[in-house]
């Protein structure tokens, strides 16, 4: 019950922020909104009982990466709004193009987990060793995930290369 | 109930004041050390030398003008200041300051929480306090202060890497992430982790200087250039709530540096049974002394070392602190494979 009023005050929230990013005019605005959307998705972890997960959503998306967020939105001059361009409509048709795709992604995926239902809190919350979920997770992802995992790593390095190839002086 | 509501509770009540107590304190202690570095006497008017002052300060800040500038962006101007002092404040609520006490019957723990993942807590939880630096500089619409978040939230974000991979050779060492199981470790193993991680401590205490933005490493505030800094803009309360912050970021790294490296609430020599008298002096007592010598650390090191420069506080974040913390995290993991 209680679990269940937290969830859906926290979605609302979830989706009240998610709306304001896209709707706010200053993109300053827009990315204050973004962490605070981010900060809600991760008490949303908190409460399925997954407080490794929750604290990493803050450390790297709210506290890291929306920070060079602010810093691009910062220093690149963006005074000129989205209506001074010619035809302010331009993206509409890929706008509508996507959501279709998410909408029939999320319906196929609501209607396989209507036919095979996960048990999606209960090994989170039975996972409370002394290390916690933390534990298992490093376990998870050091055997069972590891390829996944180390191929998520090079493509961190190969785009960390290649940010340091393009900002590099030609001489 | 009262176990489940009320003990937490007057624990909230009791940490915030006391932080906010010790914080206005913190900037006597530091006027005064300051002074006595400089053959000066410090505050002395307020009281019997100047024990008074800080109450004096906080009614001069509280009944200031608050200015907001006129093009400023008004929303996130007053956010800015909270969101800066928020996360000092809550970053307390995993820090142990001792471990059980009875009190009227009642076994209360002397911490608010004790999570399995505190350190990851602290870490991430000062992780968000960038956003006030930053949109401060941002909302005052004035250069000086801009250039000065700049510099800030540039230098946060590259000493934070160092710190974070010097934490995770930490958690190596201690096999665990809750800070209340750091301390119960320290007494198990018969050593603070200072001597196991001597490195880790010297950087992680460098890195703490930068992330508090303290000398030598206070570009954001260099007067010289940037007239005062990121809060340039800000007048009365609104300025002493990044004042509040600054202090009590101070004190939340020297409390997590305790809880690491110097045994938390341990008394020196647990173990050992000639010792054993010093348990009479409670546990809460050994933590806020450790505290207070590395706070005062903080101090002597201000009023001693003169500031960086810009590029040469990069080339220490980038090109010594990080390679240093990366070498370290290898060596400790595999002396704990192979050890």
């Amino acid at each position: 019950m209680l679990d269940a009023i937290a969830f859906y005050t926290l979605a609302a929230l979830i989706l009240a922020f998610a709306i304001a990013v896209i709707t706010a005019r200053n993109p300053v605005h827009s990315v204050v909104f973004l962490v605070i959307n981010f900060l809600a998705v991760a008490i949303v972890y908190i409460v399925l009982g997954a407080e490794f997960l929750a604290m990493i959503q803050v450390l790297v998306y709210a506290g890291g990466i929306v920070v060079l967020y602010l810093f691009v939105v910062m220093l690149v001059n963006l005074k000129r709004g989205p209506e001074a361009h010619q035809d302010p409509r331009r993206q509409t048709g890929a706008g509508v193009g996507l959501a279709v795709a998410v909408l029939a992604e999320l319906t196929a995926i609501l209607a396989y987990t209507g036919r095979n239902p996960l048990p999606a809190v209960v090994p989170a919350a039975s996972a409370r060793g002394p290390g916690g979920n933390t534990e298992q997770l490093g376990w998870l992802l050091y055997t069972t995930y590891l390829i996944p995992f180390e191929v998520a790593s090079m493509l961190l390095l190969v785009a960390m290369i290649g940010a340091i190839v393009l900002a590099r002086k030609v001489d | 109930m009262t176990d489940l509501f009320v003990v937490p509770l007057l624990q909230i009540v009791v940490v915030l004041n006391a932080v906010l107590v010790a914080v206005t304190y913190m900037v006597l202690l530091e006027r005064k050390i300051i002074a006595w570095v400089q053959s000066r006497l410090g505050p002395m008017r307020v009281g019997p030398h100047g024990i008074l002052q800080p109450i004096a300060d906080a009614l001069k800040l509280l009944l200031k003008e608050d200015i907001t500038p006129i093009r400023a962006d008004r929303w996130i101007f007053t956010l800015a200041p909270i969101i800066s002092l928020v996360p000092a404040l809550i970053a307390f609520a995993v820090i142990p300051f001792g471990g059980e006490a009875t009190l009227f019957g009642h076994r209360v723990p002397l911490y608010i929480a004790n999570v399995n993942v505190g350190l990851l807590y602290i870490v991430s939880i000062t992780s968000i306090g960038v956003y006030g630096i930053i949109l401060a500089g941002y909302s005052s619409n004035s250069k000086y202060p801009l250039l000065a978040s700049l510099r800030a939230s540039a230098q946060l974000i590259s000493y934070e890497v160092a710190v974070t991979l010097m934490l995770v050779s930490v958690i190596v060492t201690t096999r665990t992430l809750s800070l209340v199981g750091i301390v119960e470790g320290q007494m198990r193993q018969h050593i603070w982790y200072v001597f196991i991680q001597p490195v880790a401590a010297v950087v992680l205490f460098i890195g703490g200087l930068a992330e508090t933005n303290r000398t030598p490493f206070d570009l954001a505030e260099a007067e010289q250039e940037l007239t005062g800094g990121f809060h340039t803009e800000y007048s009365g309360m609104r300025f002493a709530m990044f004042f509040l912050a600054e202090y009590a970021n101070m004190i939340v790294v020297s409390a997590v540096m305790t809880t690491l490296f110097f045994g938390g609430w341990l008394s020196p020599f647990p173990n050992v049974a000639a010792a054993h008298f010093l348990w009479y002096i409670p546990g809460w007592i050994w933590f806020l002394l450790k505290t207070f010598v590395l706070l005062y650390v903080f101090i002597w090191i201000r009023a001693t070392l003169p500031r960086y420069r810009y590029d040469q506080l990069m080339r220490l974040g980038w090109k010594v602190l990080i390679p240093v913390a990366l070498v370290n995290l290898v060596v400790s993991a595999i002396v704990r494979v192979f050890l």
